[in-house]
């Protein structure tokens, strides 16, 4: 392959329990940390390992985002990607804008490959690459655990419910990566400096011919039902009390 | 009036249960008319199965060669294709329809509202984002299709005693031939299935290798209860996939659930919110797992478990 894309998307570190603000007006998001979605980290994973066993020769992120987007995507350059490109929107941007954004660098950079996260862990939507391959025409490997490359197609073994299911998808595709694919490594020091040079290319969501979808607005946001505080017991032998108590033993 | 797509999932011989519980969202949408579809090569038996479930008007049964094994690359246009009738098209939020349901929805020019677990109305449901952490009520434009995933988890199955219609039904469409099924390797299944069972018995890190965590197994077996795990426990290989729980593995929700030496994690409890009863044990007191859990035991599970599998048979 010569080229792989890969989806970049800033979202809140996982590490942070978000709350919705108390006037209920949306997600309380301020100052709190920022990461590359992790599915997406791992995505650059596998793209990075294609290139240096040779199955790939240069590798694109790719964030739609803020400008503060532009960090994740160093990160990214720090990994080992080649070039970013930065699509800058202060926007929410949903699922299906997305697709057609990234469809726009898909026709700009005839990528052989793109890889994206299964899913992205703020809005949990899951749907991204399905959309994108499906716009593009082109097959889609979905929840991947493992990539094989070959010649002009690609095996893929996908995690689904009742174990793992391999599948054969001609190239270009679409992959998305779940959590087993790889381990993503660590960025060092010098690495971060190197990233510094390396192309970040910033396009304005105008300069695009996309339209953003408005089908599905959010009109409101509140937190979970709490679950009532249980009890604590000493033994084996209270354990088992309060389960007949519940008619369950 | 909402007219009501459901894509049946099933396995060839059998539907999933995730069927009954699509009908059962779609059933809360004031006067729907609801059909399924079962793409299948000769979906005869399965559509019967489909048409006995209560709220089910019609059944669509498409029979065509490509749907041996249903990939989204072909199932999707052929549900596109019959989309042009129906204002909602839903599917159930498993890997099946996680995988399927986005593609039709990019075929169908929406985006999709994914993982339902509350209906407000023909256009408006509640969702959950973060984990679990926020829920969010969306509105879907008048005029938009609604494409939609059902969170399984939230709705109980349809009851049966229907005899829907079914109506044999033809897609007229060339399908793309880019994606071949190879092969699939399924877990073995004489135990009950994690996502339908009414115990769940759930192993974490603390059981510290496969060998041990045959204590789990073996509990779950002495009580009839489909077994579980964390994360951690699939990435250190103690056990397969597909018993994973939580937001990227399977959210269940059982009457009964038992986290043993699993710490409760956001990601892990996202899988388990709706359980009935959650019984924790783990052998550190401030184990975040104590602050859902209904009932909890500090102790060390090896010394716990098999008094408990002793106790819970007398
Ligand atoms: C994007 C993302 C998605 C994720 N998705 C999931 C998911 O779907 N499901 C999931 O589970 N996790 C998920 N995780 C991982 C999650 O964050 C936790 O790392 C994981 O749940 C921890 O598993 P654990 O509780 O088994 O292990 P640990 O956190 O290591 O906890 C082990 C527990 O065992 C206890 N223990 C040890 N020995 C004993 C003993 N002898 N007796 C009693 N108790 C003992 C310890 O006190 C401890 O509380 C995800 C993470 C990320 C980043
Ligand atoms: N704004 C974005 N910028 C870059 N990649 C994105 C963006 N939104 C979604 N993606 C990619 O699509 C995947 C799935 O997202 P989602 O469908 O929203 O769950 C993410 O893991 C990213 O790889």
């Amino acid at each position: 392959m010569k080229k792989i894309l890969v989806g970049l998307k800033r979202v809140v570190d996982y590490n942070v329990r978000v709350r919705v603000r108390s006037d209920g007006s949306g997600v309380d998001t301020d100052g709190v940390k920022m990461s590359i979605n992790p599915f997406d980290e791992i995505a650059l994973e596998e793209a990075l390992r294609m290139r240096e066993r040779g199955d790939a020769e240069e590798i694109v992120v790719v964030s739609i985002g803020p400008a503060e987007a532009q960090q994740q995507l160093r990160t990214g350059l720090a990994m080992g990607a080649d070039r970013a490109i930065l699509i800058k929107t202060d926007a929410d941007v949903d699922s299906l804008s997305a697709a057609r954004i990234l469809l726009e660098i898909v026709g700009r950079e005839s990528p052989d490959l793109v890889i994206v996260g299964k899913q992205a862990i703020d809005n949990d939507n899951i749907q991204t690459g399905q959309m994108l391959a499906t716009l593009w025409g082109r097959p889609q490997a979905t929840f991947a655990s493992k990539i094989e490359v070959g010649d002009a197609k690609l095996t893929v073994t996908r995690e689904v419910d009742v174990g793992l299911e391999t599948i054969e998808v001609e190239l270009p595709a679409v992959v998305t990566a779940d959590l087993r694919l790889n381990e993503p490594r660590y960025v060092k020091l010098p690495d971060i400096m190197k990233a510094k040079k390396k192309p970040l290319d910033e396009i304005g969501i105008g300069e695009l011919d996309v339209s953003m979808d408005d089908s599905i607005r959010t009109v409101a946001w509140e937190p979970p039902p709490e679950r009532q505080k249980g009890v604590m017991v000493e033994d084996v032998a209270g354990l088992v009390a309060a389960l007949k108590e519940k008619g369950l033993a | 009036m909402a007219r009501i797509l459901i894509v049946a999932e099933h396995d060839g011989s059998a539907l999933n249960p995730s069927v009954a519980k699509c009908v059962s969202c779609a059933a809360r949408i004031d006067g729907a008319e609801i059909d399924v579809a079962v793409l299948a090569t000769d979906g005869a038996a399965l559509a019967g199965e489909a048409a006995a479930i209560k709220g089910v008007t019609r059944v669509l049964q498409v029979d065509h060669a490509a749907n041996d094994r249903l990939l989204a690359a072909t199932a999707a246009p052929q549900v596109a294709s019959l989309a042009a009738d129906y204002s909602h098209v839903f599917g159930p939020s498993t890997m099946f329809g996680k995988d399927l349901m986005p593609r039709i929805a990019a075929l169908l020019n929406v985006n999709q509202v994914s993982d339902i677990m509350d209906v407000l109305g023909p256009h408006r449901f509640k969702r959950p984002i973060y984990a679990g952490n926020v829920i969010i009520t969306v509105e879907v434009a008048d005029d938009s299709k609604v494409v939609a995933t059902v969170r399984t988890a939230s709705f109980q199955a349809a009851e049966t005693g229907n005899d829907a219609a079914i109506v044999a039904t033809q897609t007229d469409i060339e399908l793309p031939a880019h994606t071949k099924f190879i092969r699939l390797d399924a877990g073995s299944t004489d135990r009950p299935d994690l996502q339908t069972a009414a115990r769940v018995v759930s192993g974490g890190r603390g059981l510290g290798s496969a060998e041990k965590f045959e204590l789990i197994f073996d509990f779950a077996d002495s009580i009839g209860a489909a077994v579980g795990a964390s994360r951690a426990a699939v990435d250190a290989g103690y056990v397969p996939n597909e018993l994973q729980v939580g937001q990227t593995g399977k959210i269940i929700a059982p009457d009964l659930y038992f986290a043993i030496g699993i710490s409760g994690a956001i990601q892990h409890l996202t899988g388990i919110k709706d359980a009935g009863t959650i019984v924790a044990i783990n052998k550190d007191p401030d184990a975040p797992i104590f602050e859902v859990a209904d009932i909890g035991l500090v102790g060390d599970l090896f010394g716990v478990i098999p008094q408990l599998k002793e106790a819970m048979a007398s």
